[in-house]
């Protein structure tokens, strides 16, 4: 389904993957990866840990050479000219950083001298940079001493300080309170509206919602790429929402009997995915009153993105383990 | 290879800067830890001897053997724990170690003397404590064929034993350092110590802290170049470097005493030299430690076996031969020979060109494949 959408862009592609792969000794981290991502898009890497995102993204920004294969970002040769891929893009990581025993306007000063800012822009993209992380009048304050949150918005900015064609965020919002996550997002979709590229590696589900396109990794594969209601509309089984007093023992006895394809705790109940919903609820009623769990309903739901996602990574053979 | 751009390296610089002297802690480790280092090394590592406990076994019971024994006495460096006629009690002093040295003074010992015979003393000293033991015997030997001397002297005979039997009066004196003070030979090589310490520590720990923190990712993402990263990280450190030679100098010469008979210019070239080596292996090491402690533990791996092999604490001369040619590659080692030539000689770069040139080397091979593992580890 990946290949057979990305003819549909008229544009020329921002990053465009062939076949990249990236070896560690016998270990295969990122294996034959192809996708190509247009201007203004959102686009989302999906995956549990060890699927592989972040090893393909440090390949695409040129931390990291692939073992094979090739990628273009902003129209340059990630191997061939790294320097000119490295002008082009923002990047933001999982751990935070940002200089802690900086303060807030040093950092940005920092980075805007490293982009070679011109004078004239300097000061404007810092106090634009001031303004998105919500900290204007607060440039002297050191970095160390923000909440998380303030942290990543002037990460965040920081790294789109010189005005790159495309960002790329490694698990920006890991470890961030809703709210603040939520703002973050807002931040994106703003930057995106204007132009922005940005590719997300995420494993929040409500996150992937805000992408405009996902890609589902697992084992270092692509699995599954598409919108994110498009992958919803793809799944063809009947998801259960059940609802029992006790979830956890629920989902492990309901994971393993016949008809039932999959049972996961989504919040407080259980998801199962059924072959055939009429049968999966007689068989779900026997098992759980045998085992004396109190079932208090049982509802047919359209499937989450993480309903996608556990059929997605079961069918392409499992999690990796460790 | 890309241009090296100016501006880069200033805010590299101007960044390492702020976060070296921000910190209190910091501050403290740079300026005041390698002041209190020489201090220490100025008072603690003493390897004169002063007031040692000896033994006096006088059997000869003479004026001129209690000359003997005030002779020892008023040069300060012995001081009698205790007297016998009864060699016995020698022997059991030194086992109780109440003291280290001990003087056997035989009967006939004046007359001997008078008489131009060969005059016998015995000097016994506890090899367990064997630094001090060989000085306290290089002393111990020299005051009595002084005493021997003089009495031979006033008596108008010649004095066999000592040199003088044959006509030669024969004077061992230390140059550049008549005293044979310790301190001026250890003070200044503290230096060497000192500015290796300094240069190791804070570039190794500050890029192995930047891997670790993830913010040496960060900046391998912007057009930083590998080489400018290494030149912001270096430049402030060896400013500290030459501003701690200054400071230590200072307290070396001004409070410890220490005459500075080279020139200046010498002294700051061979520091220059020297810290480049430093900074090339702090580097190196950073590049083999992935967290600030992996750095730490490397570092000392390599400094201590650096000091030792140097000479600073023992002789290089008296080093196993494998040693001593291992002792070749120790950038340390070429340090001190011209730190302590430019303080006690006044010794000028001419007279030590290959020891300049030993450390130019060393430099240069150092920061060369610093350079390569770095890109290599980093880009």
């Amino acid at each position: 389904m990946a290949e057979a959408d990305l003819g549909v862009h008229p544009s020329e592609p921002v990053i465009d993957a062939d076949e990249l792969t990236r070896r560690f000794g016998d270990f295969v981290a990122v294996d034959g990866l192809s996708f190509a991502v247009r201007s203004g898009e959102i686009f989302g890497f999906l995956g549990p840990n060890g699927a592989g995102k972040t090893t393909a993204i440090r390949m695409l920004i040129g931390l990291l050479e692939p073992s094979s294969g090739s990628a273009r970002v902003a129209g340059h040769d990630v191997r061939r000219e790294p320097d000119a891929v490295k002008r082009s893009i923002g990047y933001m990581s999982q751990l935070f950083s940002l200089y802690s025993d900086l303060t807030v306007r040093e950092n940005l000063e920092l980075f805007a001298g490293l982009y070679d800012l011109p004078a004239d822009r300097r000061e404007d993209r810092i106090r634009w940079a001031l303004g998105t992380a919500g900290l204007e009048g607060r440039g002297d304050q050191l970095t160390a001493t923000l909440p998380l949150g303030l942290k990543q918005r002037l990460a965040l900015g920081s790294a789109v300080l010189h005005e790159p064609p495309v960002l790329f965020l490694d698990e920006p919002t890991s470890g961030v309170d809703p709210v603040a996550r939520r703002t973050f997002w807002d931040l994106i979709s703003d930057l995106a509206a204007a132009g922005t590229t940005v590719l997300v590696t995420t494993h929040y589900m409500e996150e992937a919602e805000h992408c405009h396109r996902l890609a589902l990794m697992n084992r270092g594969r692509l699995v599954a790429l598409d919108a994110p209601s498009a992958l919803e509309a793809s799944l063809h089984s009947p998801i259960l929402e059940i609802r029992t007093n006790d979830p956890t023992r629920a989902a492990a006895l309901l994971a393993g009997i016949e008809g039932i394809e999959d049972a996961t705790m989504v919040g407080r109940s259980v998801h199962a995915m059924v072959a055939d919903e009429p049968t999966a609820r007689v068989r779900i009623a026997e098992v759980l009153e045998r085992e004396g769990i109190d079932l208090r309903s049982v509802d047919r739901v359209r499937p989450t993105l993480e309903d996608v996602f556990v059929s997605v990574v079961r069918r392409s053979g499992g999690v990796v383990e460790g | 290879m890309r241009r090296l751009s100016r501006r880069h390296v200033v805010e590299m610089v101007r960044k390492e800067r702020r976060q070296l002297f921000r910190d209190p802690r910091t501050r403290l480790v740079m300026f005041v830890a390698p002041v209190i280092q020489l201090v220490m090394f100025g008072y603690a590592v003493n390897t004169d001897i002063r007031d040692t406990a000896m033994f006096v076994v006088d059997r000869d019971r003479t004026p001129v053997s209690r000359l003997l024994v005030e002779a020892f006495e008023t040069t300060g460096r012995f001081r009698v724990e205790g007297a016998s006629t009864d060699a016995a009690d020698l022997g059991r002093s030194l086992d109780r170690g109440s003291a280290i040295v001990g003087i056997e003074i035989p009967s006939g010992f004046a007359a001997d003397l008078a008489a131009g015979r060969p005059a016998r003393v015995q000097i016994l000293v506890d090899g367990t404590q064997s630094n001090t033991a060989t000085i306290a015997l290089g002393y111990a030997g020299r005051i009595v064929q002084a005493f021997a001397l003089d009495r031979a002297e006033s008596d108008g005979i010649p004095a066999s034993g000592g040199s003088a039997a044959a006509g030669i009066d024969l004077r061992a004196r230390a140059w550049y350092n008549p005293a044979l003070q310790s301190r001026m030979y250890n003070v200044p090589a503290v230096i060497g110590v000192v500015l290796l310490l300094m240069c190791l520590l804070l570039t190794a720990l500050a890029v192995a802290r930047e891997r670790e923190v993830g913010t040496l990712e960060q900046l391998m993402v912007t057009p930083l170049t590998p080489t400018e990263l290494m030149l912001g990280k270096t430049i402030p450190v060896a400013v500290v470097g030459m501003i701690d030679l200054a400071l230590v100098t200072g307290v070396a010469v001004f409070w410890f005493r220490v005459p500075f008979r080279g020139s200046v210019l010498a002294l700051i070239v061979a520091a220059l030299l020297y810290i480049l080596a430093g900074l090339a292996l702090g580097l190196l090491i950073s590049t083999v430690s992935r967290t600030q402690q992996e750095a730490f533990l490397t570092m000392f791996l390599f400094i201590l076996p650096a000091v030792i092999l140097a000479g600073f604490l023992y002789p290089v001369e008296t080093m196993p031969a494998f040693f001593r040619w291992l002792s070749l590659l120790d950038p340390v080692r070429h340090f001190l020979v011209i730190v302590r030539a430019i303080f006690l000689k006044g010794e000028g770069i001419a007279g030590l060109w290959a020891q300049y040139a030993t450390l130019l080397a060393m430099a240069v091979a150092a920061l060369s494949f610093a350079v390569a593992r770095f890109r290599r580890t980093i880009a």
